[in-house]
Parts: structure tokens; sequence; C-alpha cells
């Protein structure tokens, strides 16, 4: 038998008693408004490097869709002292390994190199954040591929495609209705003009963060910054406009069909994240209310969904107190055999209900906190993704300061705002339901369903 | 106990940022032991964080699944749905309840189980206890059982719906025809639907047993705790014999292609050969070559000629996957469907060339800057050092592979490149497989 100390964590929560360790996490601003963050993790002799751009799809219009992901394509392209690969060329001689991302809210450059090595890095950088090279016939090449890309994640993937059109229909006017990858109608009339005009735009040290991680010393990091990112000229950006999504005014429902042979179904309840919410522990509350449906095996979704009831046989739940705007709870999942996606959906309403309903019991509780303590030390193992949370901080906006907060925040958070912010956000009115219907795999099938449906379509008339 | 937990990780964590400042040591040295029922123990220290990760590794992959796709996996998942009398539910609330965190993967060769936990015993301890039960007393209850077989079902068919997973799928049926890495780890629905408690118990009593077993630690634990993690997580297990040698592979006798229909609107596109074995000869010189011809992300000849050149795919790609037995030497990718005659010629043209003519020197020398340059990112977390320390172990690869590894790729020269390719890679007796739409 176990202890029963390992399953009754005693009641008394934390009470404001925590104080802060001392962050070993050094900020610096160049003269020309580039911020750079350190942060030593001196485990092994290896070095992070990333610059994060604040601008992603979300800073995106109707029309240019998919510009931001294209142009962090472009970024591998040469500048007018290096040709086209030969970045990537220097990085794997010296034995790094590199790449780039793009989100909604950022797109970011890295590079993890053995710790001498980091000149090199802020070498190339320094110089692809000014003096890129769009060339057209590059960009002919570079594009086919993203659509490639596009096809290869979204088109063909049923339940990507799914979620794609899910997100355009929950948002209306927030830019987040945009899909990183871009519309493929907008890929195919993008040009090498439009690319270079938002190179122009948000490729500037003021509007950059550099962020290192590892066996550094932050004095160095910050003398190697200014020789050179130092000498780049800054840029007049332009704010970008709020675009804050309108009240929702009622539950949207739409069904997706594909080629596909298990249905899926994703629910999403617009609720705050940190950097708009008027009551700042309503995103902790939510965090942990995601925590209570789906943190870990022993969460209600797998207990009660999946183990339990057995209608589902994934379910899922996810929030990101991170995002710049106004974000969505996501609930998913496909049914068990002999269940459809109503009786899915049905079980997924009663979850919310019952968090609505009843406050989340005291075990329950601190089991979400319990895990999310041991990952606070867990996430110390990867010097990566200290410099990811860094950035990803910094790119939205909230600061490098924001994490050393979610630890006393989370832990902060009672099973009565749980049940608040649940009665608050998780209502029908902020609900969009999209349901993705499967279609036959065979083509033939597929024919004769399609014939199928439009005749009866035309005998209902 | 909850409060403890709180202020132990900030106390934790106060310390490692008070720890800032020193330099970074070297990996210390592998240790390797044996339990006292025959498990190899690979150990590596790791003082800086307040966590140890356990890997339990056994020679119980989807290879041992004889007449029964599906059996080594089914067994596998199983394994924390009810223990000792424990239920699922118990066995998650425990381990989570002290911030552990379980994982496990089966695949061809290994079955694994994973244990992360913070190392202060009030938490490591309980952790660990329901750890060894999950892999010593595993229940088999049938309500479980069926639940989690129309789980492996319900995969199966979305499996259906994607094609990398169809083309994987055929790709490995194909090359391995009757070889036992031909069963497919996610089983079959006639398979699936016969496997009873009686078969996945029988599976269980087999090769979840010690001399059939590796554990991997690493973490903020001295030997002696190490020792006592090792044996109190394997106490459970019988004994037992080694998993039997898996038969050869035999090479393809001819050049075959395999073209599956599929709705979507790319063509996925898989090129192979039965490849290398984790102990061959050539596996260092073929490791470095490969890095030239596919291996080396955006700096490749596939990706030069495939993407940067035509534009034709997002990801292209050529690897040895080495196995206990040949596993295959595969290149890939996708491309717009009616490009996909054009992407393979390229691809075919390319291993060609590359066959024929080998690395030119400045390659080599750029792979072998990469991969040697790369060491210390290799070993640069627990996690990292976790893999090689299960690596090394599974396959019996000396202990002083991490610190050789380095010369013997510096070693390689492009006469053994050439060489090795000439001998190991057959262009015109490839197999080929073309998953999507016409």
């Amino acid at each position: 038998m176990l202890p029963r100390t390992t399953l009754i964590l005693g009641a008394c929560l934390l009470s404001g008693v925590v104080a802060a360790a001392a962050p070993a996490v050094h900020e610096f601003k160049l003269d020309n408004g580039m911020k750079l963050v350190v942060k030593e993790d001196h485990r092994a002799p290896v070095v992070v490097s990333q610059v994060w751009y604040k601008v992603g799809s979300s800073y995106e219009r109707d029309g240019l869709t998919g510009i931001s992901h294209v142009l962090e394509h472009m970024m591998f392209k040469g500048t007018q002292k290096h040709g086209p690969g030969e970045f990537s060329r220097i990085i794997a001689e010296n034995g790094g390994s590199e790449n780039a991302f793009t989100s909604r809210d950022y797109t970011a450059y890295f590079q993890s190199l053995e710790k001498s090595r980091l000149p090199v890095s802020f070498e190339m950088e320094a110089d692809r954040m000014r003096n890129l090279r769009l060339n057209a016939a590059e960009f002919a090449k570079e594009v086919k591929v993203v659509m490639e890309e596009r096809r290869m994640r979204t088109e063909d993937d049923a339940q990507s495609l799914t979620y794609e059109q899910f997100n355009a229909v929950a948002y209306l006017n927030s830019p987040y209705r945009i899909p990183t990858i871009g519309w493929m109608d907008d890929l195919e009339s993008l040009q090498v003009g439009d690319l270079q005009r938002w190179y122009q735009q948000w490729y500037a040290p003021n509007n950059a963060v550099l962020v290192v991680t590892g066996d550094v010393d932050p004095q160095a990091v910050l003398k190697l910054a200014r020789q050179h990112f130092g000498p780049l000229a800054a840029s007049t950006l332009e704010p970008a406009k709020p675009r804050h999504e309108i009240e929702q005014r009622g539950t949207r429902r739409m069904v997706v069909k594909a080629p596909a042979e298990v249905p899926y179904l994703i629910m999403g309840y617009k609720v705050p994240a940190l950097s708009t919410a008027k009551a700042d522990w309503e995103p902790y509350a939510l965090e942990v209310l995601a925590g209570i449906l789906d943190g870990g095996d022993s969460a209600r979704f797998t207990r009660e969904l999946v183990r339990g009831q057995q209608i589902a046989t994934t379910a899922g739940a996810g929030y990101d107190l991170n995002d710049r705007q106004e974000s969505l709870l996501l609930l998913d999942g496909s049914p068990a055999n002999g269940h459809d996606i109503a009786a899915l959906e049905t079980a997924l309403r009663a979850q919310i209900a019952q968090l609505r309903d009843k406050p989340v019991n005291a075990a329950e509780l601190e089991r979400v906190k319990a895990q999310v303590l041991a990952d606070h030390v867990y996430q110390e193992d990867s010097v990566f993704y200290q410099a990811m949370q860094i950035g990803t901080l910094e790119a939205v906006g909230l600061g490098w300061q924001t994490m050393d907060r979610y630890l006393p925040r989370v832990q902060a958070v009672t099973a009565q705002q749980v049940q608040d912010v649940a009665r608050k956000y998780l209502i029908d009115d902020r609900l969009t339901v999209a349901v993705l219907d499967p279609q036959p795999m065979d083509a033939a099938a597929r024919a004769r369903a399609q014939k199928a449906a439009a005749q009866g379509a035309r005998d209902v008339h | 106990m909850f409060t403890d937990l709180l202020k132990f990780v900030r106390l934790a964590t106060a310390l490692f940022l008070l720890g800032a400042g020193g330099s970074a040591q070297a990996m210390a040295p592998i240790q390797h032991w044996q339990t006292t029922n025959g498990a190899r123990v690979y150990f590596v220290p790791a003082p800086e964080l307040p966590m140890v990760d356990i890997k339990v590794v056994f020679n119980a992959g989807s290879a041992r699944d004889g007449e029964h796709p599906g059996l080594a996996q089914l067994t596998h998942t199983l394994l924390d749905k009810g223990a000792d009398g424990l239920s699922a539910d118990r066995i998650a609330e425990h381990l989570e309840g002290v911030g552990a965190r379980l994982s496990g993967d089966s695949l061809r060769d290994m079955a694994t189980l994973g244990l992360r936990s913070l190392s202060d015993p009030k938490y490591l301890q309980p952790a660990l206890a329901v750890f060894a039960k999950v892999l010593a007393k595993p229940d088999f209850n049938a309500a479980d059982l069926n639940r989690e077989r129309e789980r492996m079902l319900i995969a199966l068919q979305y499996a259906q719906q994607q094609p990398d997973a169809v083309s994987e799928k055929t790709f490995y049926a194909a090359l391995y025809g009757t070889h036992p890495y031909a069963s497919p780890p996610e089983g079959t629905v006639e398979s699936l639907k016969a496997l009873d408690r009686a078969a996945l118990q029988a599976f269980y009593t087999r090769y979840y047993v010690a001399h059939n077993a590796v554990v991997a630690i690493v973490g903020a634990v001295d030997r002696a705790a190490a020792e006592k993690l090792a044996e109190t997580a394997t106490a459970g297990l019988a004994s037992g014999a080694p998993a039997p040698v898996l038969p050869a592979v035999a090479d393809l006798a001819a050049a075959r292609e395999q073209r599956v229909a599929h709705p979507s609107t790319q063509t996925h596109v898989l090129l192979g050969q039965p490849g290398i074995r984790r102990d061959d000869p050539d596996y260092f010189t073929l490791y470095v070559g490969n890095y030239v011809l596919g291996g080396g992300g955006l700096v490749s000849r596939l990706s030069d000629e495939v993407r940067e050149k035509r534009g034709l795919s997002y990801s292209v790609y050529s690897y040895f996957m080495p196995m206990a037995e040949r596993g295959p030497f595969e290149l890939g990718l996708q491309t717009r469907n009616d490009q996909a005659a054009e992407a393979l010629k390229v691809l075919r043209e390319t291993l060609a060339r590359y066959v024929a003519e080998g690395p030119t020197a400045a390659e080599l020398e750029a792979a072998q800057k990469n991969i040697t340059g790369g060491q210390a990112l290799r070993i640069d977390s627990n996690r990292k050092i976790l893999e090689y320390l299960a690596v090394i172990g599974f396959y019996r690869l000396p202990l002083d592979y991490l610190e050789t590894f380095n010369g013997k790729i510096e070693a390689v020269t492009l006469e053994q490149v050439r060489d090795a390719f000439k001998r190991r890679v057959q262009p015109e007796r490839m197999l080929t497989v073309l998953v999507g739409g016409s």
C-alpha cells in the first residue's frame, strides 16, 4: 500500500509566503531599441540564440495571409553578403542546428550551438535583420515549398482542415481568424514586392528581442550583441491596430466534410488571455480549469470520458494564457465506437456544466497544482525551452517577468475562482462548435455520396 | 504535503540559480551494473536539477508479435491501466499527485516505460512504488483490455486517413515481407479482435523480465541511491531470459513499386532498402555519408535538388535507422499529385549519382564538422543523456560510445564512404511506395 499522504495533499495552500527566487535572467536594451534577455544555464557548454520579431499572422490583412510565414522561409535565402542557403551551411559547419517558426503573434529564428560559436549566430542574424535580399526567382520556388507545406499540414489532414475553418468562424473580426500558413489563394497571388514591404515594416532592431540561454556570461553576451546588432538602424514602427474581437452573441455551429475515417469535434469558448483580461486572476483560473479537464491521466476527460463512460476515444482541452488577443478555451475529441459526435458533444457539455455547477474538489485542484510545480523544475532541463518561454512572453508584450509570477498565481487559484470563470465564460453564447463529417476515402464512393446528397436536395424542393 | 512540495520546488530552483556562474562540467562517465535479478543498469549522475529520470527498456517490441500483430503494443498499453489491484485512475492519481510523469513507447525493437520525478525521496519514493507495480504487476483486467483494444481499432482507422501513416505502413510491410519487422506495431483489425487476456499475459510473462531489460537513470541521485532505485523499480520482475535473436533481414530480390490510392492532394513518396544493424561495422561511415545525401536538414543534396532548386517538397530526407536487425534505409518526400513522377525521378537520380560518385571532399568535411561540432548539443539535457543510455544499453554499445564518437566520425574517409554506399545501397533495386491521388 502507498502511504496515504501521497493521496491527500495537505489542505493548507500557499498564503502569499513564497519569496521569489532571485532570477538568473538579465535584461538589456541596446541604443537602437533592441531588447536582449540572457538566462544562464551552466550545465552544458552550449548556447541557444533566438531572435524574436513582433509580427505573425495576427498582424496580417485579408489577401495577404501567410505573408509572415513566407517571409520566414525567405529569411534563409541570403543577404547582400551571403548567398541563398549560405547561412544554413555556415551554421551547420559550426556544428549548430537552426530553424525558425511563425505563429499568430511572433516570428522567431534560432540556433543551438557549442557556446564558443555564438558570434557566428549574431553575425548572421544581425545581417539578415536589415540586409535581406528578396530575389524574385528564389521567391517563386520558395512559395511553392510553402504551398506543399500547406498541403501536408492542412489540406491532407482532415482534423487540421476542420480546425482551420472552425477558427475562421469562431473569430469574426479578430486577426486570430487568419491561418498562420495562409489561405492557398493568398499564397498563389503573393508577390515578392509584398514581402519586401512586410520586411521593411517589421524587421528592425526596435521590433526584435534577442534571447540567449546557456553557458554564457551575460556581460559578454551584451558586448557581443552591441558589436553585431548595435550598428543597425531603428525603424519608425507603426503600432498594430487593436482589432479586438467583437462580442459573440450566440452559439455558432459548422460542419466540415472531408475524406476521413474518424469523426472529430472541436468546441471553443471565448475567454480572456493575460494580455486582455480585466481581472488578472482569471487567466490563471482558466489555466487550472484546463488542467482539471485534461492535465494528465488522472484528469476528468481521461478518467470520466475515455475510461469511465467510454464515450470518447480521445478528448482534450487546451488554453494558452499567453495569447496576445482574446482567445479560446478549446475542447476536442473523437467518439468511442458505438457513440456518435452528438453523444460526445453532450458529454463534453456536461463536463462544462459540472464546472459551472460544482466547485472542483480539493484533491483534484492540488493534483493540478502539483503538476504545475513539478513541471516548473522539469522545464529547466531544456536550454531551448527556457529561451522559448522568455521569447514568447516578450513577443506578446507581457514581459519575461511574467514567468516568475506564473507559479504563485497558479498556486493561489481557488476552487471558487475556477467555478467563477466557468460560469462567466463557458456559456453557450460564447461557444463555437465544428464537426468533421467524414466522407468516403474511396473516390468512387465519395462521388456516389455526393450525387446522392445532390439528389436528396432536389427531392426536397 | 502540498505546501512542502511548493517549498521544495522554490528552494530547489533557488539553489540551482545560486549555482549559476560556475562553468559547465563535461558529462560524467557512464556507470554500469546489474540488478540482483539481472537487469542491466546504466547511470549518469546529474546533480544540477532536483529531478530524476528512469527509463526501463524491454526487448519486447512488435518484432515479438509473432502471428498476432498489435500484441506487443496492447500489452504495453495495459501496463498502467491496472496493476496490483490499483485501477488506472488510482495509478494516475498517485503519480500526478506528486508531480511525477509516466511515459512509454512501443516500437519494433523496444518497449519502454519512463518515470520522471522530483528527486526528493518524499516525492520520488511514492512515485517509484507505483512505477514498480506498473512494471511488475499489471492486472490485464478484461474491461481495460476491451476498452484499449477499441481505442487501438479507432487509431487504426485514423491512421488510414493520414497519407504519411499509410505510406509508412505500406513501406514496412513490403520491405520486410515475412520478417518480424513487417508486423505493424499498431496491429491489424483481425489480430486485435482476436487478442485475449491469456495472450497478453503470456507475452508479458515471457518478455517483461529482468534479463530482457535495460534500466537507464539520469538525475540528482548518487550511485548508492541509483542502485536502490534500479532495485526497487525492477524488484517485482522475474529473472527470465533475454529474448531470442531475431532472424536476419533478407535483401530485396528485385526492385518493387507499390501504389496506394488516397484522396490526398499530395503523393507521399518513399524509397528504400534494408539498411544496417546497430552494431554494423559500416555504421559511422554510412551515418556521415548519409548526412551529405539527405541527413543534414536544409543542407543536403536531396534538399538542394528537390526543395531549393525545384520547390517540389517541404520535407525531403534520407536516413539509416539502425535496429537490432537491419532497419530501413529510407528516402522520402511529399509533393502535389501531378508532380509525383518528376519528384520521384529527382529522388532516384540524386541517389544514383551519390552512390556512383560519393561525396566531394568539401561535403565530407562539412558533414564531419557539423556532426563533431554538435557533440555538446547531443548531451545538453538529462533527457538527451537518458536516451543515449537507453540505446547504449539496449544495443550493447561500448560505455565509451559518446567519448569516442567524434574520433570515429573524424576517421571516416572519402574512399570509405564511396565504398560503403556502393556495397550497401543498390539504387536499381529499391522499394518504391507512392501513396496519393493520380
